[in-house]
């Protein structure tokens, strides 16, 4: 019986994953209003928040529903252009503070109705069958609209009032971890892993398997496109080139290295891979070879049970429970 | 034991629900695999509190009308009136909704969950929180969890199990999990209860307890519980009426004695006599 594995409240969880995202902020908010960050260090802030957005709401249908897509670039792009195109036809006509928000919800919004359109004939298929049909459809969105006139073809699309600013990302961060981390910690939330668990018995328990998939699905799809409005409102052009797959790939890497399923992971891995390339810019011809050994590298320790053992070790239910067993026995000591 | 009466379907169910809309009224059930017929011309009817069994031999098709019965498999023939309503091609979750809940041969728990939440999962219909309430948490949200918790655990104490509420699921000894099974079933607030093979791998001692319980949750939810099992110590010693399938065909069906002494189940499972 000594060997059943106790699990950790979520709830305490959560809170040390928003604190540590908090602090962060607050720190690298000094750092940059005080004049210590370098103009490189200030460009890389926005990415970073974007990048977690998506890594977080990624893991929402590979960590939590069990779906490994590979389309998520492709519904970030949907939303990118969609809010856009929504700022530039607003330019004069709403102030910014009104304008921006209504960028993201409605791009938000967009790439949930095509993660409703796209859903339907995906969530028939499971496993590596689903993966290679998001793949293709991330693909199709993507020819699509280079083919377009109206989101500027292969030329991209010019015009966007450049609003995205760190604080605003930020919040932005912070309402997608809310949401996302209630989620999970809900009904809805226990339904959507009960199914990545076992899809049999949720299904014999009740649970409406198709809704909930297609549930998990479009909140990951919604977050996507608000995370591609932020991206489109930061770059003076937008160009879907760069929605391919290798940005899904890099997005699924993300939450790979994060654990799948971890939440906090996602945030912790999002930063270090957006801060990596950069990091390693000096190193010039060797900053892809070292990018991939880094990566080989961390993906073994992360599935080390040594490093594992580590962690656990390091862990806040962890510690205090050490704690707790040392004043026990300095307790029994004393006696 | 109690005393079996006939009802005008030619069915028989326990005296007390001899007047009371049966939970479960199969008839002529069959499903054909291809060229197979795994199960044919299955009738069986179920009293509101009645322990049924369904025994036979390997692959004599007992887990088929199970999965019949829950609409994993659409049948080819016959109809299945789940208290009084045709289940005809309704979806799983719709007709656990209706009020069947089972467990699986092979356990299927949600394994990386805790056993608290696997037990919440149990009560997903039964919990008054809407995605709204559940992205904020807010709007009724804490309410109604603080209630599905202390259901839950009540639903665990059955088994004296809440002490384990927070192990993961998964990690749970073998008899726990079946244990679990059971009380995640049983959270769904269902009519009848399918309980596939729930002793097997338990030790005589175990499957003792087993038997306790399962009349325990009989008489305390009022429920029907309909059972596959091998170990004949359990099936004749729990249930009140016993079909027994074989080539997918009911060969038999009696109270516990009847059966024990019935040829045509002795050859079924230990071949013609002599021969």
């Amino acid at each position: 019986m000594e060997r059943i594995k106790k699990k950790m409240k979520p709830l305490a969880g959560n809170l040390i994953t928003l604190a540590i995202v908090c602090v962060l902020f607050a720190v690298v908010f000094i750092l940059v209003e005080t004049g210590h960050a370098t103009r490189h260090m200030r460009a890389m802030l926005v990415p970073i928040c974007i990048n977690i957005i998506l890594a977080v709401s990624l893991n929402l249908t590979v960590g939590f529903l069990g779906e490994l897509t590979l389309g998520h670039a492709g519904f970030m792009s949907v939303g990118a252009y969609a809010g856009c195109l929504f700022s530039i036809a607003m330019k004069d006509i709403l102030p910014m503070a009104a304008r921006f928000p209504l960028a993201m919800l409605v791009g938000g919004l967009v790439a949930a109705l095509f993660g409703v359109l796209i859903g339907i004939p995906v969530l028939r298929l499971h496993g590596d069958y689903l993966a290679i049909v998001t793949l293709a459809f991330g693909e199709i969105i993507r020819s699509v609209i280079i083919n377009l006139e109206f989101t500027g073809g292969a030329a991209g699309l010019k015009g966007t009032p450049q609003d995205s600013t760190f604080v605003i990302a930020f919040a932005v961060v912070l309402i997608t971890l809310l949401v996302i981390m209630n989620l999970v910690n809900s009904r809805h939330g226990r339904a959507i892993t009960a199914i990545r668990d076992n899809r049999i018995a949720a299904e014999a328990s009740g649970i409406n398997v198709t809704y909930f998939r297609m549930l998990a699905f479009v909140i990951a799809a919604f977050f996507a496109g608000v995370a591609g409005v932020l991206y489109g409102h930061n770059l003076s052009i937008l160009s879907a080139s760069t929605f391919d797959y290798n940005k899904s790939i890099e997005l699924l890497v993300i939450v790979v290295l994060g654990g799948m399923g971890s939440i906090r992971g996602s945030v912790i891995s999002a930063i270090i891979i957006t801060v990596l390339p950069e990091a390693l810019r000096e190193l010039a011809d060797f900053r892809m070879l070292i990018y991939a050994l880094v990566l080989i590298v961390m993906m073994l320790l992360n599935a080390s049970p040594r490093f594992a053992a580590l962690k656990g070790k390091l862990h806040y239910g962890a510690l205090v429970d050490a704690i707790r067993n040392k004043a026990n026995k300095e307790g029994k000591a004393h006696e | 034991m109690n005393k079996m009466v006939p009802l005008p379907s030619k069915a028989i169910v326990p005296e007390r629900d001899a007047d009371k809309l049966p939970i479960l009224d199969v008839r002529h059930l069959g499903i054909d695999f291809g060229g197979l017929t795994a199960v044919d011309d299955f009738n069986f009817t179920m009293g509101r509190t009645e322990i049924g069994g369904l025994i036979g031999p390997n692959g004599a098709g007992k887990t088929t009308v199970f999965n019949l019965l829950t609409n994993v498999y659409r049948p080819t023939r016959g109809s299945i009136l789940l208290d009084g309503v045709d289940t005809l091609g309704m979806s799983t979750y719709q007709v656990n909704k209706l009020g069947i809940a089972r467990t699986f041969q092979n356990i299927r728990l949600f394994s990386n969950m805790t056993v608290l939440d696997n037990v919440k999962v149990g009560l997903h219909n039964n919990t008054k929180s809407n995605l709204f309430a559940s992205v904020t948490h807010g709007f009724g949200y804490h309410k109604a969890e603080r209630q599905a918790k202390e259901r839950a655990l009540e639903l665990l104490s059955v088994f004296h199990m809440q002490d384990l509420a927070n192990a993961q699921a998964g990690s749970l000894p073998y008899g726990a999990q079946r244990r679990l099974e059971i009380v995640r079933a049983l959270a769904t607030e269902p009519g009848i209860m399918l309980l596939d093979e729930p002793a097997a791998g338990m030790n005589p001692s175990e499957t003792a307890e087993l038997m306790e319980n399962i009349r325990k949750i009989r008489d305390t939810f009022q429920i029907a519980i309909m059972l596959i099992e091998h170990d004949m110590s359990l099936v004749m010693g729990i249930c009140e009426g016993i079909a027994v399938l074989n080539y997918g065909k009911i060969i038999a069906k009696g109270t516990p004695d009847e059966i024990k002494s019935n040829p045509a189940v002795i050859e079924a499972y230990l071949g013609k006599k002599g021969a």
